[in-house]
Formats: C-alpha cells, sequence, structure tokens
C-alpha cells in the first residue's frame, strides 16, 4: 500500500527526514513512532501529498506521490495534526463539501456523509458551526472528513494529541473498528497507544528509522533479562546476599523497605527456587511480581542511545 | 470539475455565513443608489434649464449624462471592495492551515483557483445585478438605449473578473488578510490611473501606460462601445493574474 524509498527532505540546510526505507502491505495498521521533530510529520505530509520530498521516492496504492499526485490523493484520507477545520461552516456543511472534493455524487455524498458522521458519533453536532466545538468533536469531524469515500488508505497524525482521557479510548476504539478495511499509518509518541492499536511499529528519530517491528518482537528484543519485583520482610544485607546466590539470578538491587529487584535469565525459571529460600530462612514473602520491558524502555533505549541534539529546529 | 464546484460552493457557503460580504455589500449599494442618485439628479436640472436653450437640448442624453458617470462612479467603488471581497480566499486557508487539507483533497490547483474565483464572481455579479433595478426604475419614465447600458454592464463584469483575479492573486501571497487586501488596493489603483503618466512618461513608453491603463479600457465600455481590443485585455488580465496564483500555488513544490 506505502512504498517508500531513499525519502529525504530537506528545510533550508536542515535535513527532516533522510533516506528512509519502508513499506506497508495493505490492511496493515503501522504505528510511525519517536520524539518531537523527529520527521513523523514531515514523511506523512509527504505520502499525503502536501509537499514532495527533495529526494527518493514514495508510492501510495501504487501511485507515486508526486508524479501521480491526483490519483494518489483519490486513494487516501488523511488527518493532519492541526486538524485544520473551516470554523464558518457547520460540521454537516463541512463533511458535505469535503466529500465533493473527493469527487463523490450527489447520493453517494448523502450516504457517506451519513455514514462518516454515525461512525464518529456526530449526530448531536451535524448542524453546529464547527468554530464553537470542543477539541475531542473537531478531532472527530477530522477523522470523519479522512474517511469520506472510504479511503484504502488512511494517514492519520497525532490522532489523539490534546484529548481528555475519555476521548482518546473513544478514538483509539473507532480507529480499531476501521482497521478492517482500511490500511492505517498513524503517528504519535504515545506509546502505550502504538503498542494497543498497531501490528508494527516504525520507530524514527533525527530523520532515520531506527526501529521496525511488531510491539512484541521489539519490547523481546530489548529484554534479554526478565526482571522480578519482590517485597521481604527481613533483614535486608541477609537477603540481599541470599537472592544473589539463586542460580540464574544476575543482579539484585535494593529498593529500601525491603523491596528488591532481581534480574535474572529468561531462560531460569528462578521463581520456584526464589520461593522456598524465603520460607527456609523464616522471611516473610510479601509481594512477588515479574516485570515487563514496555515499548517505553524499547522507545527510550532506542532513541537515548545516540546523544540528542542540543537544538533541534522544530518541523511542522 | 466537481472539485471546482466544490471549492465554489464552500466559498458561498462562507461568504453567505459572515459578516464581510453583508457589511461590504450594505455599503457598496448605498453609494451606488447615492451616485445614480446625483447623476439622476443633476440630468433632470440640465433638462429644466434645456427648456430656455434649444442648444444644451441638443446635447441631453442619459446615456451621456446619467450612465457614463454612472459605470465610471462602480468601477471606483469596486476599487475599494474587491480586495475585501478577495482578501480572505487563500490567506486565511494558509493562517488556519485548512490548506493543507485543500491540497491534499484530489483537486486539482485550477480546481481550487477556478472555485475561488467563480464564488467571488458570483458575488460581484449579484452586487451589480441589484443596481440593475435603477435602471428599470428609471426606464418606467423614460424610453432608455437598454443595448448600450448591457454593453456597460458587460464592461463592468469583464473589469471585475480582472480586479478580482488581481485581488486573489494578492490572498495567494500572504497569509494575513490586512496585507492582501492592501496590495490588491495598491495593485488596482496604479492599474487604473497608470494611463496618466501617458502624457508625463518617454514617448517610446507612452503606448504601453495607455495600453496597460485598465480606466482607458473601460471607457469604451461606458459609452456604450463595444471594442474586441478591450475585451480582450481584460480576459488576458484575468487570465494572467489566475496564472500567477497557480504559480504562486505550485510554488509549495521547490520551497523549503
Amino acid at each position: 500500500m506505502i512504498v517508500v524509498k531513499d525519502l529525504t527532505k530537506y528545510y533550508g540546510s536542515f535535513a527532516a527526514i533522510q533516506n528512509l526505507n519502508f513499506e506497508v502491505a495493505a490492511g496493515e495498521i503501522v504505528g510511525f513512532l519517536g520524539p518531537n521533530a523527529a520527521g513523523k510529520t514531515t514523511t506523512l505530509k509527504i505520502l499525503a501529498g502536501y509537499m514532495p520530498p527533495t529526494g527518493g521516492f514514495a508510492a501510495v496504492n501504487g501511485y507515486d506521490c508526486v508524479g501521480q499526485s491526483l490519483a494518489a490523493r483519490q486513494s487516501l484520507g488523511y488527518l493532519p495534526e492541526t486538524v485544520p477545520l473551516y470554523p464558518d461552516l457547520t460540521v454537516g456543511q463541512f463533511l458535505d463539501f469535503a466529500a465533493q472534493a473527493k469527487g463523490l455524487d450527489r447520493s453517494r455524498r448523502r450516504q457517506e456523509v451519513a455514514r462518516a458522521i454515525a461512525d464518529c458519533s456526530l449526530e448531536s453536532v451535524r448542524q453546529t458551526l464547527i468554530g464553537v466545538l470542543s477539541k475531542g468533536f473537531r478531532q472527530r469531524v477530522g477523522l470523519a472528513q479522512a474517511l469520506l469515500g472510504r479511503p484504502p488508505l488512511l494517514i492519520l497524525d497525532e490522532p489523539t494529541i490534546g484529548l481528555d482521557p475519555a476521548q482518546i479510548v473513544e478514538i483509539r476504539e473507532l480507529i480499531r473498528q476501521l482497521a478492517g478495511e482500511h490500511t492505517i499509518i498513524l503517528s504519535s509518541h504515545i506509546l502505550p497507544e502504538v503498542s494497543q492499536l498497531c501490528q508494527r511499529v516504525i520507530i524514527i528519530n533525527r530523520g532515520q528509522i531506527v526501529a521496525s517491528d511488531t510491539p512484541a518482537n521489539l519490547t523481546q528484543q530489548l529484554g534479554h533479562d526478565a526482571r522480578i519485583h519482590v517485597v521481604i520482610h527481613g533483614p535486608s544485607a541477609d537477603i540481599s546476599k541470599t537472592l544473589a546466590a539463586i542460580p540464574g539470578v544476575k543482579g539484585v538491587h535494593s529498593q529500601g523497605n525491603g523491596a528488591f529487584t532481581l534480574e535474572a535469565d529468561l531462560d531460569t525459571e528462578v521463581r520456584p527456587e526464589l520461593a522456598r529460600r524465603i520460607v527456609q530462612n523464616g522471611w516473610d514473602l510479601l509481594e512477588m511480581k515479574t516485570q515487563e520491558f514496555t515499548l517505553e524502555d524499547v522507545f527510550i533505549n532506542l532513541v537515548t542511545e545516540e546523544e540528542l541534539p542540543v537544538a533541534t529546529p522544530t518541523v511542522q | 470539475m466537481s472539485g471546482c464546484l466544490a471549492v465554489w460552493r464552500k466559498e458561498l457557503t462562507i461568504y453567505f455565513a459572515t459578516p464581510i460580504f453583508y457589511l461590504t455589500g450594505f455599503f457598496f449599494l448605498l453609494l451606488a443608489g447615492y451616485f445614480f442618485y446625483s447623476n439622476l439628479v443633476y440630468y433632470t436640472v440640465l433638462s429644466f434649464q434645456a427648456g430656455q436653450n434649444p442648444y444644451l437640448a441638443t446635447m441631453l442624453n442619459p446615456l451621456q449624462m446619467v450612465y457614463r458617470p454612472f459605470f465610471g462612479n462602480l468601477a471606483v467603488l469596486f476599487l475599494f471592495i474587491v480586495p475585501l471581497l478577495t482578501m480572505r480566499l487563500l490567506a486565511e486557508e494558509k493562517r488556519s492551515g485548512t490548506m493543507e487539507l485543500l491540497l491534499t483533497f484530489p483537486l486539482t490547483d485550477w480546481g481550487v483557483i477556478l472555485g475561488k474565483f467563480l464564488a467571488a464572481f458570483g458575488l460581484y455579479a449579484l452586487l451589480l445585478a441589484v443596481t440593475v433595478m435603477y435602471s428599470i426604475a428609471f426606464g418606467l419614465i423614460l424610453t432608455l438605449d437598454w443595448l448600450a447600458i448591457a454593453v456597460g454592464y458587460l464592461g463592468l463584469l469583464l473589469l471585475g473578473g480582472a480586479f478580482l483575479a488581481l485581488g486573489l492573486f494578492s490572498s495567494s501571497l500572504t497569509e494575513n488578510q490586512i496585507i492582501a487586501a492592501v496590495i490588491a488596493f495598491g495593485l488596482l489603483l496604479l492599474f487604473w490611473i497608470i494611463g496618466w503618466y501617458e502624457e508625463l512618461g518617454p514617448p517610446a513608453y507612452q503606448g504601453l501606460f495607455r495600453y496597460l491603463s485598465m480606466m482607458g479600457h473601460f471607457d469604451t465600455f461606458s459609452r456604450g462601445v463595444l471594442d474586441t481590443r478591450d475585451i480582450l485585455y481584460y480576459l488576458g488580465f484575468t487570465y494572467f493574474f489566475l496564472f500567477l496564483t497557480k504559480r504562486q500555488l505550485e510554488s509549495r513544490q521547490w520551497r523549503g
């Protein structure tokens, strides 16, 4: 659905993205992850046909984003980061305009607008001027606009930014429902969101892809060790020594108040032995749980491996 | 084509949803009515005098004494009003970021430009149509040369197209509506009076200045004379500025 080859974009002498290469297959949901000014929005803008790249090639649905821009734009729905809308139009008027701009005829238009309004739960504000809508509604209007005409590809730039937690859940639910009939590429810097929604994550930093895999694989790659959190009532110096002696345990870190974090081999199950020794020594085991590496750890790991630039120009 | 229609419809909806059109329309009609009335009064006074002066009576001609100055007055009024109608067309899209939306819809640049131009032109024609009522009332008491008046209105429509194209172009240069209006007004005024320089400038360029002058080309229409050279001038002027607007929109392709 998306093919990106050696994509490069310069703003003046600043390289927003450099030699990006990735592909997205039809039906995939791909998360585009990175810190601010990493080049996420730039890449999505190029894919949406808003601006051409400085170098390289991008194609959407088999159409070159520059050479066959019109056909490429016909096959995508785009939600820009800032959700630009016309404040002087009502929601219904705006969606009708968007549908007509996408080339739908009158009957198809009525049908598509009705569907988008239903999908994004906008019935109550259909006659309301967009200018007076809350942020959450505006976001949904932006999403509804992208859905019109059922384009095979949806490009969503930070679809949940600026929303309250309840609204975030709603929008995520909506995106998940859409997954069936659209290929979706969405950008975000919220990690749980990406790990919940996406089948694949592309992590981008300073204009370059640093990782591309499923959320599970990414966390597994980083998670060489298992982490176990225990809280034990007893003399802490003895406990440290005893725990470190368990086969398979690589390190023990005391967290104070009887709490310890163990690093252990993934292959060895240390928990039965751990429990046994605590009981044998007459200590009280108050709590034990394994901690998984989150996508957040992966992200921080990948993004902070290199020293972050002192001043990165913000690029919209 | 459906893209052009979509943009046209959207622009008209916004025009009618915001006060700027109603306000400019109100003042335009107020002033247009005043101009027509004052020309008419002047004509009436002269008609009374012509009763005693047979020489003056031969000069009396409503086309020459009412309509010619009236069309000139309307043209000057539009000089002020057109920048107000066109200033938001592209500048506002840029400022609010909706340009990004517009340009990622499957619309051609010409579709966007023509949609916007035709929407503004529709309003212009609407304002002009209201002033036709004056002539209808006038025509009830006097026999008028309707064909000559129609030529005058055709001239105003062509002139309006040129004005609006230039206004649209200035709106594409900036994201500030005020700046867009100032540029449009400055350029329009310049093109309006550039003919004055005809007698003063170097002889080699006199023809050029006379040709560029919008006022000079308009005068034939306001006398009720149809001249293809003037029609071509206005159509060429309109196309030139629409073309510049398109180039300006395309410049996003190679600018950083």
